[in-house]
């Protein structure tokens, strides 16, 4: 109570209500800001994400979509020719793919095509991810896609404060920003500074734990995963550095560097399928940067390369602390589940 | 082109139970009597008992989610039954009222909801696609297999089953090019509930949408959604038009979802009690059911005999939850691909000694 006194602007706020905070922030600085969406306005979004926000700012700043996503993004490249500054939602992460097009033959692509006449500053935010039990196509993880697709910008958040900094920012990009929100923390707690000013440092990575054993890199739902991780591995005797990426196109690659240089071991961790997926990208462009530190080959704790399998099985499917843990015996060299493990199918 | 005119809809049984005339929809239900009616009835009934069950084992914990379709029995049956059983259904997730009616397992549609599976029924058992939950999807896959059936020179038919909502989506309106482009023979039904989750229809259309299929070249049907003898005589037209060549027909059912979106959902934030109560005066079942005790056709013994029936469906889909077993933890990498996959088969080996790994009690 006093600490919330003191700080002023500091509250203790869901991830979830931090993006709306951060959604209302943004309408009331700028109003070329529009959100727009399906189920936005009087539903406040299937995950009450923009919860309010119609009766606060109307519906023109707060528009209700008819149903489909190409619409959706292609709408918005309209309104970003004209001056505004467009923050779409996504309803659910396999959703987006009816926008796809939109997205990477038009959004991606217009400021290179007109040698830098027109911008697109498009945010385009979609809840990822499972761990809630759902139907098929609401638990995916599509970023690897977007991160591949030159001329667009991908950020994930972990934490409220970084929900709340990392939108704003996003939106006062002049770039487009596809904006992974980790559905499964909405109701994370933690504390929100309302008045931290967009810094331009959404595209850098934060060491967590500093260690001198493994670095461990992880973003969006699966940094909690990846701290408990490196507490359990600190309790034998291993030291594990955890780097939240924040931003998966640009990477900090240098943030990634410089703890392997140190540590000499890297495990990157994601839910989405492994094959051509972060992990992948990273691994290889660490063993191009930092080969002679290298202690032993980069791990990866992935989804497998599978669709996303129903409820039943997600369990088995996304990576959790154990799964980390036996990569970490891996990469230290002891005993593991693959120690004898012959594959001969 | 419009088989009605634009804004008026096609009544045959009127929310008080009185049979009306609607000349040129009349005939396609002249085969239809009372003890046919009375068996339409009794699916209508036992779909929303199954429905009603259904929600009441998602409160229970035994489901994940499940989307009623409360309300919507009328266009679901009556339509159904209006089809052959080779003819081929693509529907979204909420047209089990129509997998019913085809003779669907319970156990393979509720695993589904119940987390289990992704698609539950093998679609070539009912002649009905695994539901699409991607909206409007289905409707491209509808025009492609009457395309096929066409092109086999047979006489089977589609039919895409879809919402007002997915009336905006691109698929539904390249479907429509298609279907008309090729006079495929299928059938767009429609139902428009009013609702897309939260959205009023008024925000994907400022017309009946049954108005749009004819700038296709497609003609179209507007039919209460809530009379099942008016759904019936739409849906055998448009089958009938479909299987002597004369290409799709679109069919608006204009309906309402009584219930919330899916289990999850809280209609309260977007609708009003007044606009609920107006729908329930006109219920679908409760037409039917005036209409048949009016006429003698549904006795007391009837009413028991159908209302046993529905307890012990209802007693049928208890039964099928309690009897899924957890599925084998690792069959989610079955299937991916038809053919044997090595990169696939390395990965699940690998997965698997990580679970023998377990052995014991903890990672050794
Ligand atoms: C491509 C896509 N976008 C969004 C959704 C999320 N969603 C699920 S159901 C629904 C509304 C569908 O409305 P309608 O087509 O009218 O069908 P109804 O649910 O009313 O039967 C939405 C937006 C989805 N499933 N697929
Ligand atoms: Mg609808």
């Amino acid at each position: 109570m006093t600490e919330q006194a003191t700080a002023g602007a500091v509250r203790t706020l869901t991830l979830s209500k931090s993006i709306n905070e951060g959604l209302r922030r943004a309408l009331t600085d700028d109003d070329k800001v529009v959100v727009m969406g399906e189920d936005i306005g009087e539903l406040g979004g299937v995950f009450r994400v923009t919860d309010g926000l119609k009766a606060e700012f109307g519906p023109q700043r707060v528009i209700d979509t008819p149903l489909a996503e190409a619409g959706i993004i292609g709408t918005a490249v309209g309104l970003a020719y004209r001056g505004y500054r467009p923050v779409c939602e996504i309803q659910f992460d396999g959703f987006i793919y009816p926008g796809f097009d939109q997205i990477v033959a038009q959004v991606a692509k217009l400021h290179a095509r007109t040698n830098g006449d027109v911008r697109m500053p498009i945010t385009i935010r979609v809840p990822f991810g499972g761990g809630i039990g759902s139907v098929e196509h609401h638990s995916e993880s599509p970023e690897a896609y977007f991160a591949h697709t030159a001329g667009l910008r991908v950020v994930t958040c972990s934490n409220p404060q970084d929900a709340y900094s990392m939108l704003r920012e996003a939106i006062a990009s002049d770039d487009p920003v596809l904006f992974f929100e980790p559905k499964r923390r909405y109701w994370t707690k933690g504390e929100v500074d309302l008045e931290h000013v967009p810094d331009q440092s959404m595209e850098r990575a934060r060491v967590l734990t500093s260690g001198t054993d493994i670095t461990l890199v992880a973003y969006g739902p699966l940094v909690p995963t990846a701290l408990d991780a490196a507490a359990a591995a600190s309790e034998d005797g291993i030291s594990v550095e955890v780097i939240d990426l924040r931003s998966l196109q640009p990477v900090d690659f240098d943030a990634v560097a410089a703890s392997v240089r140190v540590t000499g071991r890297l495990i990157v961790t994601h839910e989405a399928q492994r094959f051509g997926g972060m992990g992948a990208e990273i691994s290889a462009t660490i063993t191009e940067r930092c080969f002679e530190f290298l202690e032993s080959a980069p791990e990866r704790v992935t989804g497998f390369d599978t669709p996303y399998p129903p409820a039943a099985f997600e369990d088995h499917f996304l990576p959790d602390m154990d799964r980390i843990l036996d990569a970490v015996d891996r990469s230290m060299g002891r005993r593991n589940s693959l120690s004898e493990w012959r594959f001969d199918g | 082109m419009l088989l009605t005119h634009s804004g008026e809809y096609v009544q045959l049984l009127t929310p008080r139970g009185e049979r009306v005339d609607a000349p040129g929809f009349d005939p396609w239900v002249a085969d239809i009597g009372s003890a046919e009616l009375r068996s339409l009835y009794e699916d209508m009934l036992i779909s929303r008992r199954l429905d009603t069950e259904a929600t009441a084992l998602q409160r229970q914990g035994e489901i994940g989610l499940w989307p009623p379709l409360l309300g919507q029995e009328a266009a679901q049956v009556g339509s159904a039954h209006a089809l052959r059983q080779s003819d081929f259904v693509f529907g979204s997730y909420r047209e089990n009222a129509v997998a019913y009616c085809r003779g669907v397992d319970l156990t393979t549609m509720i695993s589904v909801w119940r987390g289990n599976a992704n698609a539950g029924w093998n679609p070539y058992d009912i002649s009905m696609a695994a539901p699409a939950i991607i909206i409007g999807a289905q409707t491209l896959h509808a025009v492609g297999y009457a395309m096929g059936c066409d092109f086999d020179a047979s006489d089977d038919i589609s039919i895409a089953y879809f919402g007002d909502g997915a009336t905006s989506q691109g698929d539904v309106n390249e479907a429509m090019v298609f279907a008309a482009s090729y006079a495929a023979p299928v059938i767009f039904f429609c139902q428009n509930n009013q609702y897309a989750i939260s959205e009023p229809v008024g925000v994907q259309a400022t017309k009946p949408i049954a108005d749009r299929a004819p700038g296709f070249g497609i003609p179209s049907i507007r039919v209460d959604g809530n009379d099942v003898l008016a759904v019936f005589a739409a849906t055998a037209i448009a089958a009938d038009r479909a299987r002597s060549g004369n290409g799709p027909t679109f069919i608006e059912a204009v309906t309402y979802r009584m219930g919330p979106h899916t289990t999850s959902d809280d209609p309260t934030r977007y609708r009003s009690d007044d606009e609920l109560a107006e729908w329930r005066a006109k219920d679908p079942l409760d037409r039917v059911e005036r209409y048949l005790t009016r006429i003698g056709a549904l006795d007391d013994t009837e009413t028991a005999r159908i209302s046993e029936h529905s307890d012990t469906v209802a007693r049928e889909l208890r039964a099928a939850i309690r009897a899924l077993r957890p599925p084998e933890p690792l069959s989610f990498f079955d299937n991916v691909f038809a053919e044997p996959n090595r990169h696939l088969a390395r990965q699940r080996s690998q997965h698997e000694a990580y679970l023998a790994s377990f052995d014991g009690g903890e990672l050794s």
